[in-house]
């Protein structure tokens, strides 16, 4: 037999259960590209780790419809909640981030009720909480501190989804670009015209300055740099900064009970991404557990290759038998091939990162909906062939 | 001259296209100004998230701001291609409504452009927009210099608010120059002049999200065009077959004596020039890889019912193995024209 590991036969096997039952572990982060496969992922990790005694809270982001009612996620209260039909001893609480509920509490926890109410009643504010690029990063690791803060009594292992964007790096560093922004130079100047300080920088840059608050007021209309200046000015005594609020967050990452697992499909795209992302990790001394490789092509009869199904098959039609062999053979020449150009390309990452060990997960025909589909991909994960 | 033939988007020039990340959307738009250019048309395609996704998939060089010929059409046709930098038509429109092109680039220089386009992400979406109503409105010598115009949009889960620039802005300005143009944005964007075309996958979350994004479309009273499901393997089986395949009911009798008819499995009983291994190991491995792809087909064929249930016009384009080249491409365009999409 095939097994999906011969996608990646050079590479060392992660052993997902040693990292499962490693009670120093108490962060599983899954990062890759969009559209990989990193919820069911997380969510087979978490159920699995559970089963095996643990007691593990799993942080989604954005699971498809069915598997959020199997883990009972079927309403958006931005706190974990047990999921029902767990095996052993161990427990699974789920969650799903609702980003601005958790901003709207992160500012509420942070501030007194009337300077709380203003904020949350800015309209700078709410934009910047519902649509802004890095605000859900932002706020997955907010909530992933929250849960850090509350781990030990409730649970001993948080395993963490991240969020769909392009490229797997936003996760790391939208934090701090959006951080950066709003601790930024530009908004200080807009928040505090009239301080002393304020005005001597300003001095610095002015006649481009004055320009460009003119040019703002005319394209936005004023109302929206009040609107900022005022959100930053009751934001700015309360916590400290943004920006210092995501270098903290950032830290956490780099703490030794944290690992990462990155999630690819055997698709360039996917691979490009788990490869910058790796080349990350090691830069920023934080540790990886592995490569998770979903979606592989498999074959139980790798030893018939594609030519000689296919014309096998064309044989077979030109006589004239019934098409069921013929069909049989060109689903299998398709598996092949697809095995072949999954393996072609997966080469390119282990060979450039042959430290790194990998799990693989095959092809599925059917969506992942239930705990047991979960359960399914977990053995999937822990097969070491 | 362009050759007239009744398509489904007779009164439309601006085809905007949108899916899930992963369905391959900026394929879809390439092949869709492809077919639309076929017969000697005009088509600009615009890249709206400074991915430079045309520039990789038609092989040139990265796409400056401005307009450059990517490829020709059957015909005569031509498509060019821009990539909108929401900086540098912000710029434009310094220059054109305060005549402030010299300041405008002192202030690019010290980020304060993307510092304005980042506080009030519904000003960026408007200046993309608009840039593709002025393609589509603008003329030469009294005719529209494109015939048609396709937009490589942002994915379904952000289409809606996209488009709607009214809404996005209307917490804004009120009056000025952003308010205008939103309203200039709105009249073509709303109106019979668009489509917006939704590509997906035959699987559960694509499908899920182009429901959504159907329905959040029509909320915002925008124009739905048509589904485009791509990637889409051919059912290798027979319906009749499909359906034993699936419950691993398939005769392996007369599977294992065509094989050895093929001349895959030897007398013997064993695969042929593979004498260790046995013929029962090779069936049984065909057999089970039916009973998948016959398990993949039924469910693609749920999420056919699903796309169907959205009552929208539907076209299918097929998964390319190789990947997508410039050939490709216009095997797609055919496809899309084949099928009255252009």
């Amino acid at each position: 037999m095939t097994g999906a590991q011969e996608v990646a036969p050079r590479s060392p096997t992660l052993d997902v259960d040693a990292l499962l039952d490693d009670r120093e572990v108490r962060v599983v982060v899954c990062t890759g590209a969009g559209g990989v496969g990193k919820t069911t992922t997380a969510a087979a990790l978490a159920l699995r780790a559970a089963e095996r005694g643990r007691a593990v809270v799993v942080l989604t982001i954005d699971p498809a419809r069915r598997l959020a009612q199997s883990l009972g996620l079927t309403e958006l209260d931005n706190d974990p909640r047990p999921v029902e039909g767990v095996e052993g001893t161990g427990s699974l609480a789920a969650m799903m981030l609702d980003m601005k509920r958790t901003f709207d509490e992160f500012v509420e926890a942070n501030a007194d009720t009337e300077r709380a109410a203003t904020i949350l009643a800015n309209p700078f504010y709410q934009s910047l909480s519902s649509s802004f690029a890095g605000t859900q990063e932002y706020m997955a690791m907010e909530k992933l501190g929250q849960l850090r803060r509350r781990a030990g009594a409730e649970w001993d292992l948080i395993v963490v989804d991240t969020p769909p964007s392009r490229s797997a790096l936003d996760f790391l560093d939208a934090p701090r670009r959006l951080g950066s922004f709003l601790d930024g130079r530009f908004i200080r100047l807009l928040a505090a015209p009239a301080k002393a300080g304020g005005r001597a920088y300003l001095r610095v840059i002015s006649a481009g300055f004055g320009v460009f608050t003119s040019v703002l007021s005319k394209l936005l209309g004023a109302q929206v740099l009040t609107d900022v200046q005022t959100f930053v000015g009751s934001v700015d005594t309360l916590f400290g900064g943004f920006r210092e609020r995501a270098e903290e967050t950032y830290a956490m990452l780099q703490a030794p009970d944290t690992r990462f697992v990155v999630v690819a499909a055997p698709e360039r795209d996917a691979l490009r991404e788990a490869s910058y992302f790796v080349e990350r990790l090691e830069a920023d001394a934080m540790p990886l557990a592995g490569l998770v490789l979903n979606r592989v092509a498999t074959t139980d009869a790798p030893d018939l290759d594609a030519a000689t199904a296919l014309a096998a098959a064309t044989r077979l039609e030109a006589v004239g038998r019934p098409p069921v062999t013929a069909a049989l053979l060109r689903i299998h020449a398709d598996r092949v091939a697809t095995l072949h150009r999954q393996r072609r390309l997966a080469d390119r990452f282990t060979s450039a990162h042959r430290a790194v060990e990998v799990a693989v997960v095959p092809a599925l025909a059917r969506d992942v909906v239930d705990l047991e589909d979960l359960r399914a991909v977990g053995r999937h994960l822990a097969t070491r062939d | 001259m362009p050759t007239e033939r009744a398509a489904d988007w007779p009164h439309v020039r601006l085809h905007v296209v949108t899916g899930k990340g992963g369905t391959g959307k900026t394929t879809v738009a390439a092949a869709l100004a492809l077919a639309l250019a076929t017969g000697g048309r005009r088509v600009l395609l615009l890249e709206v998230e400074g991915r430079q996704g045309l520039a990789q998939l038609f092989d040139v060089p990265p796409l400056p701001y401005e307009e450059r010929r990517l490829a020709v059409a059957p015909g005569g046709g031509e498509v060019f291609g821009l990539a909108i930098d929401p900086e540098e038509a912000l710029l434009e429109y310094l220059e054109m409504f305060y005549n402030l092109r010299r300041a405008g680039s002192a202030l690019k220089r010290m980020g304060a452009i993307d510092f304005a386009t980042t506080i009030a992400p519904g000003v960026r979406d408007v200046l993309l927009t608009g840039k593709a109503k002025e393609a589509v409105r603008r003329k030469r010598d009294g005719a529209h210099s494109y015939d048609a115009v396709v937009m490589d949009a942002p994915p379904t889960g952000r289409i809606a608010r996209f488009l709607n620039v009214n809404t996005e802005v209307a917490g804004l300005a009120r009056t000025g120059p952003i308010r205008s143009q939103a309203d200039a944005v709105m009249e073509v964007i709303g109106s019979r002049l668009t489509a917006v075309h939704l590509v997906t996958l035959l699987e559960e979350m694509p499908v899920q999200e182009t429901a959504d994004g159907v329905r959040e479309l029509r909320a915002a009273g925008l124009p739905v065009g048509g589904v485009v499901v791509n990637q889409v393997r051919a059912p290798l089986l027979s319906p009749a077959a499909q359906g034993r395949a699936r419950k691993r009911q398939l005769d392996a009798e007369t599977i294992t004596h065509d094989l050895a008819k093929a001349g895959v499995l030897t007398g013997a009983g064993t695969l042929a020039g593979r004498p260790h291994i046995p013929a029962a190991e090779v069936v049984a491995a065909l057999v089970e890889e039916g009973a998948d792809h016959a398990e993949r087909v039924a469910l693609e064929q749920s999420q056919r019912d699903d796309i169907a249930l959205l009552e929208r016009p539907t076209y299918e384009l097929p998964f390319l193995p190789e990947g997508v080249d410039l050939g490709a491409l216009y095997d797609l365009a055919e496809r899309l024209r084949t099928q009255d999409m252009a």
